[in-house]
């Protein structure tokens, strides 16, 4: 066992008397995994990191990946002192409003979406109003570059993954899986049920940023009424092997 | 139209553009990318006076040949093979020079994996992101070279090089990968840790530049289930439901759901990059420093 681990292997973490504290897990040499009770404490942590790096309170660091109920940060010089004093930084809550949203243009007509709607125990309809009237916040990006984890939607609006995954995503497919909404950034494989498409172009490595969707971005999906034509191909997509 | 160029003849098994790759960007979910046997990039790139930044081409197993469209000094490091300039053999691991129109060739590996070709000014097609590095996980960066294509090269930065030699290594009887636990041991029972450190394992034909896949007894897992989405480190072992460790290389993908049982540190992972499939793989534990990562209370 490692000295940070009690001898059945679970983390001592010590709770105070608000939000529990982080778990802080060490990653190889110079990574920390901070584990946190809930999603919105993590995005928390990643927003105070974040503010923290800008104003050079931050020792220096390559990475900072923010996933479900985790931060990973990787490439520091002494990951030891830093996994000491994280757990007594207060968090504020990640802030609503002090960004302007990204609002994404959705066709709704989706292979799943009368699946969702099923599973909502809704019209097609209401599930495009929901939908589009929930305000989304990136929590953490992965699967493709450009790929980004949408939380936003209430619990009782999560749906499972496909029972049989396509082989085939189109490029701009919007989809639900779990407590996520995403944006397939080019064509892929993938579970997720898909309710629209989109023509935004969420990946462009020649763009500055190349990501139009990054940990932390406020989202908006906005009902389109005209018929999408047919996916263009990116350059992205070309590549993609 | 500029001589500093080069044409493929001979792309070989999978050759790719490489170099210090794209760090940084893992929160987008781009992987670091860049030369799997670090060392040896950084050497072939010294051999001909250019800084490690600069990019070179990463061979697999047979190697490739390209002709120079302009005069360049060039060098063959990594894995052992035997080089040819217009079919007359030139030393490896050493600066060569490379006539006008000329082939240069790396012949397949004689053992180890990847070989890396550096010319005078690198290999230059458009950066992405800061790197020139072939992503093939996320497609980011040019193509794996074809037969018949083009590269830019860059313009020689430096003096030439002085005369330098290589010693080469003899061929590794096993693959030692040193790894420091955590950060989901404890979804492994004791018996599962035992496993991964006192089993026989291979190194999996399925290995490529995402992971280093191994062939052996399935660690056994104290939890079943699969974990929310975290961040994945370089080097990690991370261990999918087959339960047999997968060794994450420089094109991993940035977040997954299995659980890593170790991690190991980036430089035993040249040694890695030159582990032919069948090689037996053995686990070491490393100690962690007391306190290096001290929980509060």
């Amino acid at each position: 066992m490692t000295p940070d681990r009690t001898p059945d292997g679970t983390e001592t973490a010590v709770r105070g008397a608000g939000r529990p504290s982080p778990t802080v897990l060490p990653v190889g040499e110079h990574g920390l995994l901070i584990e946190l009770a809930r999603a919105e404490d993590a995005e928390a942590l990643h927003a105070e990191l974040l503010r923290r790096a800008a104003d050079g309170r931050l020792p220096a660091v390559r990475e900072i990946v923010p996933a479900a109920r985790t931060v990973f940060l990787d490439g520091l010089a002494d990951p030891g002192a830093l996994a000491v004093e994280l757990p007594g930084w207060h968090l504020p809550p990640p802030a609503a409003g002090d960004r302007a949203a990204v609002e994404i243009p959705v066709h709704y007509d989706g292979p799943d979406l009368a699946d969702v709607a099923a599973l909502w125990g809704v019209s097609a309809d209401e599930v495009v109003r929901r939908h589009s009237a929930t305000a989304f916040r990136v929590a953490f990006c992965g699967f493709a570059p450009g790929f980004g984890y949408l939380t936003g939607l209430p619990e009782h609006l999560h749906v499972p993954r496909r029972e049989n995954p396509r082989t085939r995503v189109p490029v701009g497919s919007v989809g639900l899986a779990g407590p996520y909404t995403g944006v397939y950034p080019r064509s892929s494989p993938g579970g997720w049920q898909l309710i629209g498409r989109t023509e935004a172009v969420l990946w462009d490595p020649r763009r500055e940023p190349a990501a139009l969707l990054a940990p932390g971005t406020p989202v908006r999906f906005v009902p389109q009424d005209a018929p999408v034509p047919a996916p263009r191909t990116t350059a992205c997509e070309e590549s993609a092997r | 139209m500029t001589d500093r160029a080069l044409s493929v003849v001979r792309a070989g098994a999978l050759t790719t553009v490489q170099d210090l790759g794209r760090p940084g960007h893992a929160h987008l979910g781009v992987p670091r990318s860049g030369a799997l046997d670090g060392p040896a990039h950084r050497l072939a790139n010294r051999l001909v006076g250019n800084p490690a930044s600069a990019a070179t081409l990463e061979t697999t197993l047979t190697g490739c040949a390209v002709r120079l469209r302009g005069a360049a000094t060039a060098a063959v490091t990594g894995a052992p093979c035997p080089v040819t300039v217009d079919g007359r053999p030139v030393p490896w691991g050493a600066p060569v020079h490379v006539p006008a129109g000329a082939v240069l060739e790396a012949g397949p590996a004689t053992h180890g994996v990847r070989s890396y070709l550096a010319f005078a000014g690198g290999v230059g097609p458009e950066p992405v992101l800061g790197s020139r590095a072939t992503d093939l996980l996320s497609g980011l960066g040019p193509d794996p070279l074809a037969d018949g294509a083009g590269l830019p090269l860059g313009s020689p930065c430096g003096p030439p090089p002085a005369a330098d030699v290589v010693p080469c290594a003899g061929p590794a009887a096993e693959l030692v990968l040193p790894f420091l636990p955590g950060p989901r041991d404890a979804w492994f029972t004791a018996e599962g840790l035992r496993t991964l450190t006192d089993g026989r394992f291979r190194v999996s034909a399925a290995s490529n530049r995402i992971g280093l896949r191994t062939e052996g007894p399935p660690l056994e897992r104290a939890r079943d289930g699969e974990l929310p989405s975290e961040g994945m480190p370089l080097g990690a072992l991370q261990v999918p439901p087959n339960g047999l460790p997968v060794l994450f290389l420089h094109d991993h993908p940035t977040t997954g759901g299995y659980p890593v049982a170790g991690v190991v540190p980036e430089r035993f992972l040249a040694a890695a990059a030159q582990a032919a499939p069948g090689t037996p793989v053995r686990f070491v534990r490393l100690g962690r420093r007391p306190g290096a990562v001290a929980h509060p209370g």
